[in-house]
């Protein structure tokens, strides 16, 4: 597996990512526009769809704000040269940068310059897996920050349990309103400690919208909880209307005695994602694009 | 719930006609201006310095958009909404010293912004966040870009308009506020809510 094989596979999943959702995102949309009643919230749901379409026609990106970029990696043990992988993600989100282009989203925190390429300390961000076998698998999560913007972390008590979580969940997307873009998908998650509960919130929307929780008591409680978000009204764009979420996901991780943490991460409807298998021998599989 | 095509520049008259709900087309010149073209606007005016363009009658777009340089000039790829509350801290100075009417975002503005649309006369048209191909579609020409010494999403583009929307009037320019009164109804439906999730 050379770095050059991998700066092509990731700057081809950015270009998918960016300019076409995955089939399930798309589908959750149309259901959603089928079964808007509010003249608002449908027309927000059409112009939506419409865009999502002209995204894809004209191979452009369909939101301006192409966001931080996170890849997830998880790489077999035995491939040889994953040293070279950072470097290689980095490259290519510099490349896609120019080429596609995406937005430079890069801004130091201090000094407020923006490095123009999309890549910069700690961005593009890469959280690592490792498994036996020798392919490498890479997601990328382009992340808008509009959604980004009202993620929350709630230190609950123990004795508040999942009525806790019910309640900062619902309290969380009615807070959020408008700003996150809805109809949004929101990733929840449970335990660990602050930093985990976070970072398994916001893996959890990567999970595909047409597969439920394979825990039945997780895909009850996230079906609970999607019902609650979509009673509040807000609607698409916060403008009105009865899908206000497309989905919620759940994750957990076991918890100290004594911490409760609750991390929401929320993401918009152009809920952007794109993964690839890049086996020993140089095949390349595209996972949620088709034809690519 | 009327749908209007508009001209700008609009006048005083013509957007208090407009009414929370309402969709509208505009044609003619929108600005892009984010926060920091805000306050560098609202600087000048203070210092008494030439803006670019007199924004009077014309849209003002929270947007930071992906432009393309090309051989004759700017082509702009995409062209969505940024959230307007980030605009909040300007946006009433910005409308009572420029007498902009129209100002496009996504995800709405607080009472601040409210009551000067109300006083001054302008409407908060909300268009689809995300929707980015679709505005950039409606735009026909760069006509010139200022302040980019900002940097791409911040500096102000004046962009030549045909029937860019659709906007949804959420806030109108006799204080509706579309997005306080949602919320508002989200608020007292929460006991509710919590009700049906066994919470007590």
């Amino acid at each position: 597996m050379t770095e050059k094989l991998l700066e092509t596979v990731a700057v081809k999943l950015l270009q998918l990512a960016v300019t076409e959702l995955p089939q399930d995102v798309k589908d959750a949309l149309q259901r959603a526009y089928r079964e808007e009643e509010n003249p608002v919230g449908k027309s927000q749901l059409k112009a939506i769809l419409d865009n999502i379409d002209l995204a894809e026609k004209t191979c452009a990106p369909m939101c301006q704000d192409t966001g931080v970029i996170i890849f997830y990696v998880t790489a077999g043990s035995q491939i040889p040269g994953l040293d070279k992988v950072e470097a290689a993600l980095r490259k290519a989100t510099a490349k896609a940068t120019k080429e596609i282009p995406l937005r430079p989203n890069a801004v130091d925190p201090f000094t407020q310059k923006n490095t123009g390429d999309n890549t910069g300390r700690h961005i593009p961000y890469i959280h690592w897996n490792i498994v036996p076998g020798d392919t490498l698998e890479i997601t990328v999560l382009p992340k808008g920050g509009g959604s980004e913007n009202v993620s929350a972390l709630g230190m609950l008590s123990p004795n508040q349990g999942t009525n806790g979580l019910k309640k900062f969940v619902v309290d969380t997307v009615i807070k959020a309103g408008a700003k996150p873009c809805p109809p949004t998908i929101v990733g929840v998650a449970v335990g660990g400690g602050a930093d985990i509960a976070m970072k398994l919130a916001k893996e959890a929307l990567l999970k595909p919208l047409d597969q439920p929780n394979s825990d039945p008591e997780l895909a009850k409680l996230e079906q609970q909880l999607r019902k609650a978000a979509n009673s509040t009204g807000i609607g698409p764009m916060g403008l009105g209307g009865k899908t206000t979420v497309l989905d919620v996901k759940i994750d957990y991780a076991h918890r100290h005695p004594a911490s409760y943490p609750v991390a929401v991460v929320v993401q918009c409807w152009a809920a952007r994602r794109a993964s690839a298998r890049i086996s020993s021998d140089g095949k390349v599989e595209y996972l949620t694009h088709r034809d690519a | 719930m009327t749908v209007y095509r508009l001209k700008t520049p609009l006048s005083e008259e013509e957007v208090r006609k407009l009414q929370v709900n309402d969709t509208v087309y505009l044609t003619g010149t929108i600005v892009t201006a984010r926060d920091a073209a805000h306050r560098r606007a609202l600087e000048y005016h203070k210092e008494g310095k030439q803006l670019p363009l007199n924004f009077e009658g014309l849209a003002v777009f929270h947007c930071g958009p992906i432009v393309k340089k090309e051989d004759d000039g700017w082509m702009v790829v995409a062209a969505g909404p940024t959230t307007s509350a980030r605009m909040e801290p300007f946006e009433d100075e910005f409308i009572r010293n420029f007498k902009v009417r129209v100002v496009v975002g996504k995800g709405g503005m607080g009472k601040k912004t409210v009551d000067a649309m109300k006083r001054y006369g302008a409407v908060y048209g909300a268009f689809t966040g995300g929707a980015a191909v679709l505005a950039a579609k409606a735009i026909k020409n760069v006509k010139g870009v200022d302040w980019s010494d900002l940097g791409m999403p911040e500096a102000m583009w004046i962009l030549q308009v045909e029937d860019f929307g659709p906007l949804t009037v959420a806030i109108d320019a006799h204080g509706n506020n579309l997005y306080e009164t949602i919320q508002i109804k989200a608020d007292t439906l929460k006991p509710e809510i919590y009700r049906k999730l066994g919470i007590q």
